[in-house]
Formats: C-alpha cells, structure tokens, sequence
C-alpha cells in the first residue's frame, strides 16, 4: 500500500488565485495527479500544500487565426479525440492518444503531460530502494549512478506530447504574479533533470499555442514501450516534414525531428536540411531520416531496458514511421 | 489550505457528506470511510486499474484522485451499477468465466461500462482491448474478458433494438 504524505490542499477556481496560493514555499501544482501522485507516494517531494487546478477553468481547444490554442487542463484523452486537433495536427493527436492508459488520459492533462517529472530507473522507485543504493543527485545525494563521476542528472522526459509539440513549434503560455509571458515550449526545459523546467514555482502553464501548418505537411510520433499500454517511452520520436505539394509526392521544404525519453529536454535532430528536396514516396527517404536521427539520438541508461539497444532501435523504429507516412497510414 | 475537507459529491445517484484528510485519495475515502469496498486497492499507482471507478461518466483510477476534487461530482463504483435486473456486464462475464481470482473484476467492469457507453453500439475486440488496456488481470484472463464485454454489448443492443 503506498500512501500520499501529508499535505494541505487548495482547490481555487480563477487562475489568479492559484497563481497566489503557489507563493507558499515548496507548494506543488496538481492538474491531473497521474504523474505528481505516484512520485509524492514514492516520497520523492514532500510539498507543504497542493494546489489543483481541478477548478480552473483551462479546458478549451480553439482556433485563434493561424493558431490552435489548448488550455493546459484540456486531458488527454479529450485532445486525442478532438476533431479539431485530429484534423490539424494528427502527430498531435496520436501522441496523446498513446500516452499511458485510457484510464490514465481521462485524468492527466496537457499541462501536466508537458510538465511532466524527468524520471529515472535509479529515482522512481520507492523510498527503501533509493536508501539502499544510496541517493542520487535527483534524490538529494551527490553522484549519478547512470554516469559515473556526472555531475548534471540525466533524468529523461518522458513527456509523449513535449516532442510532438516542439516539433510543432508550439509556444506556452505562463501566468505568473506578474502577468503572462509567452515562451516557445524548447525554451520550457533546459538540461538539468532535478530542476527540468524554467517555469517559476509560482507560474502556471495556462495555455499551449500551435500554429497551424501554413502548406502541406506530414507529422508522426514513434513511441516504443515495453508494453502496448501503460509504460513510458524507451525510444519517442516527433517527425514533421513540410512538403512542396499534397502528399507523398511532394518534396522536403523543411523536416522537424525532436525526440523524447533521452534527456531532461527534448532533443532536436540537427542538419535537416539533408532531408530538402527528397519524396518520402521514395524508399530511400526513410532510410536517411532514420540514419540522420539514428547517428544523433544516444540513450542513455536513465529509462528501463538497455542504452545500446535502445540506440540501435531509434533508426529501425524511424524508418518506420516514415514509411507507415508514405503508405499514408501515420 | 485545506487540512481537512468536507466532501459532497453523488456517490452511486446518492448524495453523500464526508470528511477527510486533504491527503487522501478518492480510493481511500471510499473504502475507509464510506466502506464501499468493492473498488479495489492495487498498485496504488496508476499501473493497474483495480481501484477504477467512474467519476462524472469517465473510468478513471481513483488512487490517483484527490478526495478534495471530487467536491460536488458524480462518482460511481462497481456498486452502483446494482439494479433492478443483473447488468448485462455481470452477467456476461459470469457466462464467459471471465473472473479467476476476481481482484480485477470491479475495475474491469467500470472501465467496460464506460467503454460500452461511449461508444454506444457493439463493440469489436480491438476496441476493447484498447479500452480495457489500464486495467491489469494477473491471472491474465483476458481473452474471456474481452469476448465477456463484446457479448455484452452486443446483449445491451438486442435489448434496446
């Protein structure tokens, strides 16, 4: 039986008001519970007060000009289905719709997926087996035991839609004591796992913002788990590719691939304009997608399974993905 | 900030007043303080789907629901899917043998009573399968499970058509 620590709770219904009551020092944001929960049981954080943004009303999906704008409470399970994110952004949709279980997207939210805890093998685990290993940087301790010697954690996102979304070139909406600002969503992380976010602990992610795809585009999401259900990524891969022209026929103008589950951020594949020009009709485009993000991607060992083995499936699972594209199956 | 809450929701087409630790799940507010016992506690971490109840019409893991957002909601557990005949569920899955041990029968049911309502006509395999993919039978009986839900479905449409 694993029980939650103790804490007090608020329950605000305008954001002004959650944004106050998270000016209480060590207080923790709870949208849908589904990641902060299981992480609180594990004794990982022991926040003085929650605040749940149950009441809040951030549950909208609409279009606003050249963008589609997501409240951050929107769960996942109402974004995978909506018609509007169905039609305009599919690799979107499918992300969330994979993101853990059915029952676990009726609760969990886009906000919470996209402020997701950084996990780790040697982290989420629960209080004994931490002690027994002795703590790591993430638990309060001084080494890593992914990196022997590392100084930086290495905790990976996990996030299903982050990757999806910076390959999107979504932007996010924080709602501080201040006011609002507005970041792109890469500039959400930064490379420290025990401190992933640059969201202020008194700031709220309110609101996720896409631009809609100005020509034709093709966009997927690979994930591979252990399980078809439940389990986090061990290899998450965005792809979006802008094309000339409708379809399989027309050529690369601009390729986006962003993976997931290997660091704290999500990692952008470099050189892309290597893509320019290619068909993904053509056979040979899936193998060079899948060699450019194949010779950048290492995993570490900071997620279940093995590093080399993740690494070497990250080409055969992008070659693919791009090839269901082609087959106009995403 | 709340270290207690008063609690009022609708629990089973009931309403029901409790109060409780503002730490505590909706799991455990109703198996310690509403003795409804037939949601069942498991992983208590999401993985397993024993403790699924439905809460405002959605199957979801109630050890991962805080009681304090629960406040003036619609709850319901396998219990309150009593009535005056046997739900077609019940007995579809007493046909097929679906329950072995039965641990995650209730969690099972609740997802599945879900499932069939949304979609709201019979289902195939493979939607149930998807549906049912949060709710872990140890036993792993789940080929009964899956054809218990789709003879139930096909069961509820006779009956209305």
């Amino acid at each position: 039986m694993l029980r939650l620590p103790r804490f007090g709770i608020v329950t605000p219904t305008r954001v002004e008001d959650a944004v106050a009551a998270l000016a209480t020092p060590g207080a923790r944001v709870v949208a849908g519970g589904t990641d902060l929960l299981p992480n609180l049981k594990h004794r990982l954080d022991a926040p003085p007060v929650l605040v749940s943004l149950a009441r809040l009303p951030l549950g909208h999906v609409t279009r606003d000009g050249a963008s589609i704008v997501i409240g951050a409470g929107v769960t996942l399970a109402a974004l995978a289905e909506h018609p509007l994110i169905a039609a305009e952004m599919p690799s979107l949709a499918r992300a969330a719709g994979l993101v853990a279980s059915p029952i676990l997207r009726n609760l969990g939210t886009l906000g919470g997926n996209l402020c997701l805890d950084t996990r780790c093998r040697y982290v989420n685990q629960t209080e004994g087996w931490r002690e027994a290993l002795g703590r790591c940087l993430k638990s309060g301790g001084d080494r890593c035991h992914v990196v022997p010697g590392g100084q930086t954690c290495v905790a990976a996102l996990s996030s299903d839609c982050a990757p999806v979304l910076v390959s999107l070139d979504a932007e996010v909406v924080l709602h501080g004591p201040a006011g609002r600002r507005v970041v792109p969503l890469e500039a959400l992380y930064r490379a420290d796992g025990v401190a992933h976010l640059t969201r202020a602990p008194d700031e709220l992610l309110v609101e996720v913002r896409v631009p809609v795809a100005p020509g034709p585009r093709l966009a997927a999401y690979v994930k591979w788990t252990v399980r078809k259900s439940i389990d986090f990524p061990l290899i998450s891969v965005a792809l979006r590719f802008d094309l000339d022209a409708e379809g399989v026929d027309g050529r690369i103008v601009g390729a986006s691939i962003v993976a997931g589950a290997l660091a704290s951020t999500p990692r952008r594949v470099r050189k892309t304009e290597a893509l320019h020009g290619l068909r993904l009709a053509d056979p040979a485009t899936a193998d060079a997608v899948a060699r450019l993000a194949g010779a950048q991607l290492k995993p570490l060992d900071n997620v279940p399974y093995d590093a080399v083995y993740r690494r070497r499936m990250i080409p055969v699972h992008v070659r693919r993905a791009v090839a269901a594209l082609a087959a106009g199956a995403s | 900030m709340d270290d207690v809450v008063l609690l009022r929701f609708t629990l089973n087409d009931a309403p029901v007043e409790v109060a409780a630790p503002a730490h505590w799940t909706l799991l455990e507010v109703l198996r310690y303080r509403l003795d409804q016992i037939g949601t069942k506690q498991g992983c208590d971490k999401g993985d397993c789907g024993a403790c699924t109840v439905q809460l405002d019409g959605r199957a979801v893991p109630s050890c991962l629901v805080l009681a304090a957002t629960v406040q003036g909601r619609d709850v319901r557990t396998v219990e309150g899917l009593r009535g005056p005949a046997l739900h077609p569920l019940f007995d579809a899955l007493d046909g097929a043998v679906a329950a072995q041990c039965g641990f995650c029968t209730p969690g099972i049911v609740m997802a599945a009573d879900a499932l069939l309502r949304k979609v709201g006509r019979p289902v195939t395999a493979a939607e149930v399968a998807e549906g049912l993919a949060g709710n872990l039978c140890r036993c792993t009986g789940y080929q009964k499970i899956v054809e218990a839900v789709v003879a139930a479905s096909e069961r509820s449409e006779a009956r209305r058509g």
